[in-house]
């Protein structure tokens, strides 16, 4: 048995064919005829470009337009006056045969690639091999393409480039296993796409396999059998379609609706925080966005976004989920996130400090950039905005008479938003959640936060290790103030959500059910499992 | 000549997508396009000395124009930074 990095899950049995690698011979030797040899260049390039756009067309076909960009990417490299002139002027200057001269060239970007850090640049530093290796191939008159006719394959190979997998056909590739690369690697990102388990950064599995080797790949550990015995087969024969028919039975939830036997309509949504995080909501069957987190536009930088970047964010997410609800919270920093460029002040106690609507409230200017962003994008899709830590009524008050403000200067300036934006609150202080019945006449909707809802009742800090014991979602307390929150908010005929942990929890959710929870949100991946649960509650 | 001090304000910096937006876009100039960032000098108009210069979001960079076209250029490149390159 051999191991390396789980990739993609899932499991295959398949026979193995060995991708090897094509080593070009790089000789030193010198031309004289230099028209002749940048002619040659030039002429592999123009076919190398023929190439790329047919597999761009293929891939989007196939796979979809953002899997395809990588071979635009690919033609900009090919094309890029840098390179260019640098392997023109190896064979002008230096006589170098064009084999040599595209290698020495390629090579120093390659290198200037590998010695960045960043893992992302990296992976470049694979792009421009690729984009080497099919450009030398095509001189040389071989091909980098590879055709397999067989089904049940296991492709094995050091490491696949983009266009190798490009070109994997899912009907009869099952799985691949490669020497190199780790979980971000391009080859892992489109075993994942494709659905096929693949195992990466092996070590040695080109040299451990030959062509016609039966193995056994399992996504989920990394490990490889190399021709299994009959017991082995037996095993993983039975996991095979004990994971077809798991799959199978949730990807039939993905369009349905999800009700209780009593016929009580649930909804299932995920959290997320960056826009592009919607896909997975979407292809996990969401019934909407339960928990947008907008603290993430604002990470990682050193100034706040301003109120275009961040209209064009919420419209992206709000015109992909249609009319579905998008429930958008919010900036809530302070406490343990903060912002290197907000200067935040260091509390004694940062959780029951300056943070979340408090911050807001005090700095207006940066608030009322974030609302008058929702309130612009509210027009492309089905909007709702709610606010974190809200304590009592009179916040939530203060809030609104800054959102009515927002929508004055909208109005003065002719800017069109949506009058049917539903305005929450997260319930996740405990005084919010004793006064649910009072606030539920304010509000459109509740949200309840559970993870800080649970620190605040039970006063435990669950990263502190000695007392992590404490935190205890199913603690009668904090039942307790789940159950007025709901009562308080279905007095008033307004609905209430989660979108903390505990909303994906499967322990937790039959009690939720009960309680009269009309919506759940949680990550993507454990929608399709809460939606098959709920159905049999 | 001309010349303007940026700030890279996009999430992924002058990475994948946003870097090729910006590559494409200096391509249609006749002048000399160039980035100084750190101690480096960057050809705006090549994929590659982009890519490789690293340039995370927040970096402070300067960019020159030069030739016939520079003011145009200039303008045009410091709008695509500016409004974060379609992130």
């Amino acid at each position: 048995m051999k191991s390396g990095i789980a990739a993609s899950k899932g499991y295959a049995i398949g026979k193995v064919i060995i991708k090897s690698h094509q080593e070009i011979k790089v000789t030193d030797e010198l031309i004289t005829d230099i028209k002749g040899e940048k002619e040659k260049f030039l002429s592999a390039v123009e076919e190398t470009k023929r190439q790329l756009e047919k597999l761009k067309e293929q891939t989007a076909r196939s796979m979809g337009e953002e899997e395809a960009e990588i071979f635009e990417a690919h033609m900009m490299m090919l094309e890029d006056c840098e390179l260019v002139d640098a392997i023109i002027s190896e064979i002008e200057v230096n006589h170098f045969n064009v084999i040599k001269a595209v290698s020495q060239a390629t090579d120093r970007f390659i290198a200037q690639f590998e010695a960045i850090e960043d893992e992302y640049l990296r992976e470049r530093a694979a792009d421009l091999k690729d984009v080497r290796n099919r450009l030398m191939a095509n001189l040389t008159g071989n091909s980098v393409d590879f055709k397999i006719d067989e089904e049940n394959i296991v492709v094995v190979a050091h490491d696949l480039t983009p266009s190798d997998t490009a070109q994997l056909d899912k009907n009869k590739v099952i799985a691949f296993l490669t020497d190199v690369g780790g979980r971000t690697s391009h080859s892992a990102i489109m075993a994942r796409t494709l659905e096929i388990p693949a195992v990466v950064g092996m070590g040695d599995i080109t040299s451990s396999v030959k062509n016609g080797d039966k193995v056994i790949v399992d996504g989920f550990t990394g490990s490889v059998i190399i021709n299994p015995g009959d017991d082995d087969l037996e095993i993983y024969k039975k996991k095979i379609n004990e994971y077809q028919e798991e799959l199978k039975d949730l990807k039939k939830l993905v369009s349905c609706e999800t009700r209780t036997k009593q016929g009580k309509r649930i909804y299932v949504a995920g959290n997320i925080g960056k826009p592009e995080d919607i896909y997975q909501v979407i292809e996990n069957g969401g019934d909407g966005v339960g928990l947008f987190r907008t603290e993430f536009l604002y990470m990682d930088r050193n100034s706040a976004p301003t109120e275009e970047e961040q209209f064009e964010s919420y419209k992206f997410v709000l015109e992909k989920m249609g009319d579905k609800k998008v429930v958008i919270r919010t900036l809530d920093i302070g406490g343990d996130k903060t912002l290197p460029y907000m200067n935040l002040p260091d509390e004694m106690n940062p959780f029951l400090g300056y943070r979340a609507i408090r911050l807001c409230l005090d700095q207006k200017d940066l608030f009322k950039t974030q609302l008058r962003a929702l309130l612009r994008a509210s027009i492309y899709g089905n909007l709702s905005v709610m606010f974190p830590m809200i304590s009592g009524v009179q916040e939530f008050l203060a809030t609104k008479e800054i959102v009515e403000e927002c929508k004055r200067e909208l109005d003065e300036h002719g800017v069109v938003y949506s009058n049917d934006i539903e305005w929450g609150i997260m319930i996740e202080v405990p005084s919010a959640a004793l006064c649910a019945e009072e606030l539920a006449q304010y509000v459109d909707f509740f949200s309840i936060g559970t993870n800080d809802l649970i620190q605040y009742t039970l006063a435990v800090d669950r990263m502190s290790e000695k007392v992590s014991y404490i935190y205890n979602p199913m603690h009668p307390a904090v039942l307790k103030l789940i159950k007025m929150t709901i009562d308080g908010a279905h007095k008033h005929g307004k609905w209430v959500g989660m979108c903390g942990e505990m909303a994906g929890d499967e322990s937790a959710i039959p009690t939720l059910v009960e309680y009269g929870l009309d919506e759940f949100s949680m990550s993507a991946s454990s929608i399709l499992s809460a939606k098959k649960l709920i159905m049999v509650l | 000549m001309v010349q303007k001090d940026l700030v890279v304000i996009n999430e992924s910096g002058l990475h994948a997508r946003p870097a090729g937006l910006l590559v494409k876009a200096a391509s249609k100039f006749k002048s000399n396009i160039t980035i100084l960032y750190q101690d480096k000098n960057i050809n705006v108009k090549s994929l590659l000395n982009v890519l490789s210069a690293g340039i995370a979001s927040g970096s402070k960079i300067t960019l020159v124009c030069e030739g016939e076209d520079e003011q145009e250029a200039l303008k045009t490149l410091t709008e695509l930074i500016e409004s974060g390159l379609g992130e």
